[in-house]
């Protein structure tokens, strides 16, 4: 037995085992983290979450799921739903003064017969809209 | 919003629990019957009375939007046990910087152009010809304003939005306010 106990079951007031599937990811210096995924999932849930998972994805796994708790937990409308919202409109935003900037230069190249130089038609990188129901989320690692 | 409980049919939260859906039960203007899967994600991953708990926090009005957002963060769970919706955030985020920097760089473009091209006889005063001088590149702060959401959890700064392509309905209405409902961070 842990003769210090983890986050979470020090929280929880039990006996930290030495093989908590917790305590490697909540340590006991940082008792918010855990009470934040606590709130908005439940231990039993995390705890389900991190056995799923292969051992060298938890760490990961938790730090997500931290963030977004935390995000729950500021905005409990949204969560970090909010900021993904945001991303996508200050994309489009983006898109839009990027074709709008490429078809300035275009009209210049054109006018001055610099067409050889500067294409007439923009070209740009579109990016798709994300879309989160057919993504391929395995593809996603943090930064 | 269906309202299940007004008739027969259970709402599929109740179903999934396997309970009678009394009049006023919480889940059933949000869990229709015929969308089981969105009450199945949001359990697995949330658990019921944890649904229950958040939903009773907020105003009535706020209720359809948060079921909905919790959703999407279920499904994007489901579909990614590790990163989840942080995923999909990181992958956006690369996307606004690598646009920034293509934006910058046209924008620096288009003034190397204007500046080599226009006779200097017209130019104004500061250099650029009246009809380019909206095309100066703004200021970085200006074009795109965001709060990188770092794992620490100091994201946030939320703007109005446009839709989406969710996979459910729009987990906000046209009164969206990024500041309503919050907690003061203490928890």
């Amino acid at each position: 037995m842990n003769s210090s106990r983890c986050a979470a079951c020090r929280h929880l007031r039990r006996r930290c085992p030495s093989d908590c599937i917790f305590s490697p990811y909540f340590p006991s210096h940082d008792s918010k983290r855990f009470r934040c995924v606590h709130k908005i999932y439940g231990a039993s849930n995390v705890a389900k979450m991190l056995q799923e998972l292969p051992a060298d994805r938890r760490a990961e796994a938790a730090d997500s799921l931290y963030y977004e708790a935390y995000c729950r937990l500021k905005d409990p409308v949204y969560g970090c739903v909010g900021t993904i919202t945001i991303l996508c409109q200050q994309i489009h935003n983006a898109q839009c003064q990027l074709a709008t900037t490429q078809a300035e230069i275009a009209s210049l190249s054109a006018h001055s017969g610099l067409q050889n130089q500067y294409p007439a038609t923009p070209t740009f990188n579109l990016i798709d809209q994300y879309d989160v129901a057919s993504a391929n989320w395995s593809d996603f690692n943090l930064q | 919003m269906a309202s299940s409980s007004s008739y027969n049919s259970p709402c599929a939260a109740c179903k999934f629990l396997r309970r009678k859906c009394m009049p006023g039960c919480i889940f059933a203007p949000y869990f229709p019957p015929e969308e089981p899967q969105k009450f199945a994600n949001v359990h697995k991953i949330f658990g019921a009375s944890n649904v229950t708990k958040l939903l009773n926090e907020l105003l009535p009005h706020q209720r359809e939007d948060a079921v909905n957002s919790l959703a999407y963060e279920a499904e994007a769970r489901v579909r990614d046990p590790v990163y989840g919706c942080v995923g999909a955030i990181s992958f956006l985020q690369r996307q606004v910087e690598r646009l920034q920097k293509e934006l910058d760089a046209a924008n620096a473009d288009l003034i190397r152009f204007a500046c080599n091209e226009i006779p200097a006889a017209g130019l104004q005063p500061a250099g650029i010809p009246p009809n380019l001088i909206h095309a100066n590149p703004p200021p970085r702060h200006r074009s795109m304003e965001y709060n990188r959401p770092r794992i620490d959890g100091n994201g946030g700064g939320f703007y109005q939005t446009q839709s989406l392509p969710y996979a459910y309905p729009l987990p906000w209405n046209d009164n969206y306010n990024p500041q309503g409902g919050g907690l003061d961070g203490n928890f």
